[in-house]
């Protein structure tokens, strides 16, 4: 398989997979389970997960280890299984891919918050990337998503931590960010700009955005990102914000609605495009439609 | 009056040293404890929480500032018992069963004690027994409860439903919060109010009240 950094250097758009954890609820995930549980207790249906997500057109599938970090399994007292549960996650979607797919990794915050404003050292989150991340290289992990990122200090020391377990390995860095009435930044106050240039300097091979927006406001923040970094742009947007019908959770932006969104990303010049919250098999289908089409109008022009 | 004003102001950049140094002064100075409390503590929290609202600051700075407040707080606290100066109500405060999420309400805690409430921060993954149990053991004004995933929200609802049981609904408010939240959830729940975010949960409480 290509290097997938070369590919989209060399102009190629890739179609990363949707949301995880609102497919894990679908699929029987209850109330405040941990959703790492799930690798060691049905895998299959991790790789059911996977297998939808392949058919309708991801270039790469993340693995579900968003929470794997030892400091997160903490609170679940799973620390214990930190390496099974990441080798488990990993080794269910390349059953499924095989070498027809990147499988990329996934890396939240770990749930704590550093000093001086919590009461967590870097030492201690740097090593909790690390334990987490050595086990995903050993699963054979062909990237690494630092993703749903609101603190720049902690990004940059999960991105560290990848870099000290193998610097060949690609990682793509996405951040949160909420729109304010002085544009966009995360909850513990980075701009774009910023997270833009820490993010380079400490060495992410792809940055961006992902989660609490839907397709519009990350037109915004891809444009932006664009402005500031030359670095591949990757964005998953959520199907919009979750809404309440009859009880029931949904998220109101559709395939169609979110593709023509999409359009506007390849515009820009976005070079993975995924999804986030609420997103679906179907919300890919529509995105990796729209990356076609636009492929084959450069190549008509 | 100058050294409450810089209580205020130190207490808003966070210098936890500076607002202990001042709050020892004014005490020593024997300044009114209500004042420093009003005027010192709560005044520099309620801008923060405004601030912060208007997104003007960030989560650092809050957590900041409200380290800087506790510490000014705990100095002031014998003083408030034993001038039998009473709190302005009384909250019991958690993230419900099965959610480990702690942010959101707790900043909602530090707003509320900054607005001079005392809080009983149950922390996070709350039984709903433990909810009601300590709002009647600690006699309680207030039981706010966050839920910042989907499939815990239904767990706000027990909550409710057991103090109807239990007859004792009327004993508290009952507020609400959290992401997934809305008004509509809350009234359909039986929740006396959605609030969404720390200031709002402020004056809602201070409604339920009558005070402020």
């Amino acid at each position: 398989m290509r290097n997938l950094l070369d590919r989209i250097k060399g102009g190629e758009v890739l179609i990363c997979d949707g949301a995880m954890g609102t497919m894990l609820m679908t699929e029987g995930l209850k109330a405040g389970e941990c959703p790492e549980r799930i690798n060691i207790e049905n895998p299959k249906i991790l790789e059911s997960i996977a297998r939808r997500y392949f058919e309708a057109g991801a270039d790469i599938i993340e693995a579900n280890t968003f929470g794997g970090s030892p400091l997160k399994l903490a609170q679940y007292s799973l620390e214990d299984d930190t390496e099974k549960i990441n080798k488990i996650a990993v080794e269910a979607v390349r059953r499924i891919v095989g070498s027809k797919a990147y499988v990329a990794a996934s890396c939240g915050p770990c749930g704590r918050i550093l000093k001086p404003y919590g009461d967590t050292d870097p030492e201690e989150i740097f090593l909790g990337f690390k334990r987490q991340i050595q086990a995903l290289i050993d699963a054979g992990i062909d990237m690494i998503c630092v993703e749903t990122m609101t603190d720049l200090a902690e990004a940059t020391l999960a991105i560290k931590a990848v870099k000290s377990v193998s610097p060949s390995t690609p990682v793509a860095v996405t951040m949160t960010f909420d729109l304010t009435p002085n544009g966009f930044f995360t909850i513990m106050g980075n701009s774009i700009k910023e997270a833009a240039a820490g993010l380079d300097d400490a060495g992410a091979d792809i940055i961006g955005s992902n989660c609490g927006n839907g397709i519009e406001n990350m037109i915004r923040i891809a444009e932006e990102f664009k402005k500031y970094t030359s670095l591949p742009v990757l964005i998953q947007s959520n199907a919009g914000l979750p809404e309440l019908e009859d009880g029931q959770i949904v998220y109101p932006e559709t395939p169609e609605f979110m593709a023509e969104g999409c359009k506007k990303l390849l515009e820009i010049g976005v070079g993975i495009i995924g999804g986030c919250c609420g997103t679906t098999p179907e919300h890919i289908t529509a995105f990796a439609t729209a990356v076609n089409d636009f492929s084959n109008s450069q190549i008509d022009s | 009056m100058e050294t409450l004003r810089l209580l205020n102001e130190h207490l808003q950049k966070g210098d936890v040293e500076e607002v202990r140094k001042l709050t020892e002064q004014v005490i020593a100075e024997k300044q009114d404890t209500k004042k420093i409390l009003d005027d010192g503590l709560i005044a520099g929290m309620t801008l923060i929480g405004q601030k912060f609202k208007a997104h003007e600051i960030f989560l650092p700075d809050v957590l900041l500032a409200a380290r800087a407040m506790y510490a000014g707080l705990d100095l002031l606290k014998p003083l408030l018992i034993s001038e039998g100066i009473p709190m302005i109500g009384k909250v019991v405060i958690g993230t419900v069963q099965g959610d480990l999420h702690d942010i959101g309400k707790s900043l909602v805690a530090i707003m509320l004690k900054g607005a001079g409430f005392e809080v009983i921060d149950l922390g996070r993954d709350v039984a709903p027994e433990k909810f009601l149990d300590t709002a009647k053991e600690t006699g309680a004004d207030v039981i706010g409860m966050s839920a910042l995933l989907t499939t815990t929200m239904p767990v706000m609802k027990k909550v409710i439903d057991m103090a109807k049981e239990q007859s004792v609904r009327n004993d508290f408010k009952i507020i609400v919060g959290g992401a997934p939240l809305s008004e509509e959830y809350a009234n359909e729940i039986g929740a006396d109010a959605y609030c969404f975010d720390g200031v709002n949960a402020v004056d809602c409480v201070k409604s339920f009240l009558g005070v402020g």
